[in-house]
């Protein structure tokens, strides 16, 4: 039924949307006073652009270091909940799984649930997590060198590119009853949120819409298979 | 920001990625687990998609993105390639700035 995207494709197309926006980061990094190296770096080996604009954005609103921290982290702790997701897409020795781990993001794990089986979420994995990291970090090199002359990004329509992505990597999700369910709550969880907890937690209380989302599946589940023997509700 | 704080953060935040992969990706879950954690998907995507359409920082807004991802969710429900879907949401967005 939904529409598939061959994953190579679409991996280097968000790569390229990411880049757009990494020269965003880049520009505001330097705006928040961080040399073109802490903006580099912080890309290379933080690489959870979330987290990268939380921190940036505290300390260039005069927050301190440790707040800037606290947002940061609390944001990139999401990614620890894509290891089931990408469980299937990231395989090989220990070593391997370390080093692809650093590649763990939005929008890696999302391609990668998007796709129907474990071959093709392996190659969406890595198309958009090599793709991202590639022109994310070019992005912000460029950004942070030569920014000035750019502007602001926003004029570009360039922070709508992301929630679009995500609404096309949504929507196979929302064939079944509980993904739509699912889906509705936590989008209404998070915006209720918003005004009342820090940046970055509003996603993660998002989330927690799987507990009654799950026991809904859980009960179609079970009760199909009491009524039908072909009790499949899809995943 | 100090080269400490940047590299806690750095430190963290990979480390956060890696035990998901490898305590969690290799977990093999079955009933009901698999019942919850098969949903953080659509859950995870559909915060993402409101928190970046409707907030700035703190505030709850409805501003140029609220049109943008309007088209973006009409391009997805017409099945028109992803490409459209994302350009066309950032040229919308831009277009309802410049309007505005």
């Amino acid at each position: 039924m939904e529409s598939r995207t061959d994953p190579l494709r679409a991996g280097i197309l968000i790569g390229v949307t990411v880049g757009l926006v990494g020269i965003t980061f880049g520009v505001l990094a330097r705006s928040a006073g961080l040399s073109v190296a802490k903006a580099c770096t912080m890309s290379l080996l933080v690489f959870t652009g979330a987290s990268q604009f939380a921190a940036v954005g505290v300390v260039g609103s005069g927050g301190s270091a440790l707040a800037a921290l606290g947002a940061a982290v609390l944001l990139a702790a999401r990614n620890t909940l894509y290891g089931p997701v990408v469980g299937r897409a990231v395989r090989g020795p220990l070593w391997s799984r370390l080093v692809q781990s650093q590649l763990v993001i939005d929008e890696s794990a999302g391609l990668a649930a998007a796709q129907p089986d474990a071959r093709s979420a392996r190659r969406g994995f890595l198309a958009a997590g090599l793709g991202v990291f590639a022109f994310w970090n070019l992005g912000t090199l460029l950004g942070a060198l030569g920014g000035d002359v750019l502007g602001d990004t926003d004029r570009f329509g360039l922070d709508a590119a992301f929630p679009a992505c995500f609404l096309a990597l949504l929507a196979p999700h929302l064939r079944t009853l509980p993904g739509r369910v699912a889906a509705l709550l936590a989008g209404a969880i998070a915006v209720l949120a918003i005004p009342f907890v820090p940046v970055g937690v509003p996603i993660l209380l998002g989330a927690l819409a799987i507990v009654p989302a799950g026991a809904l599946r859980s009960h179609r589940r079970t009760t199909a298979m009491g009524e039908a023997p072909e009790g499949e509700d899809g995943s | 920001m100090s080269w400490v704080v940047i590299l806690t953060l750095a430190a963290v935040s990979y480390a956060l990625k890696a035990v998901g992969v490898v305590l969690l990706g290799s977990a093999r879950l079955r009933g009901r687990a698999v019942d919850v954690v098969g949903l953080l998907p659509p859950a995870l995507l559909a915060a993402l998609v409101a928190v970046q359409t409707f907030s700035d920082a703190q505030r709850v807004v409805l501003d140029a993105r609220a049109a943008g991802l309007a088209f973006a969710g009409l391009a997805v429900w017409r099945r028109l390639p992803f490409a459209v879907v994302v350009v066309g949401a950032a040229v919308v967005t831009a277009l309802v700035r410049w309007i505005a």
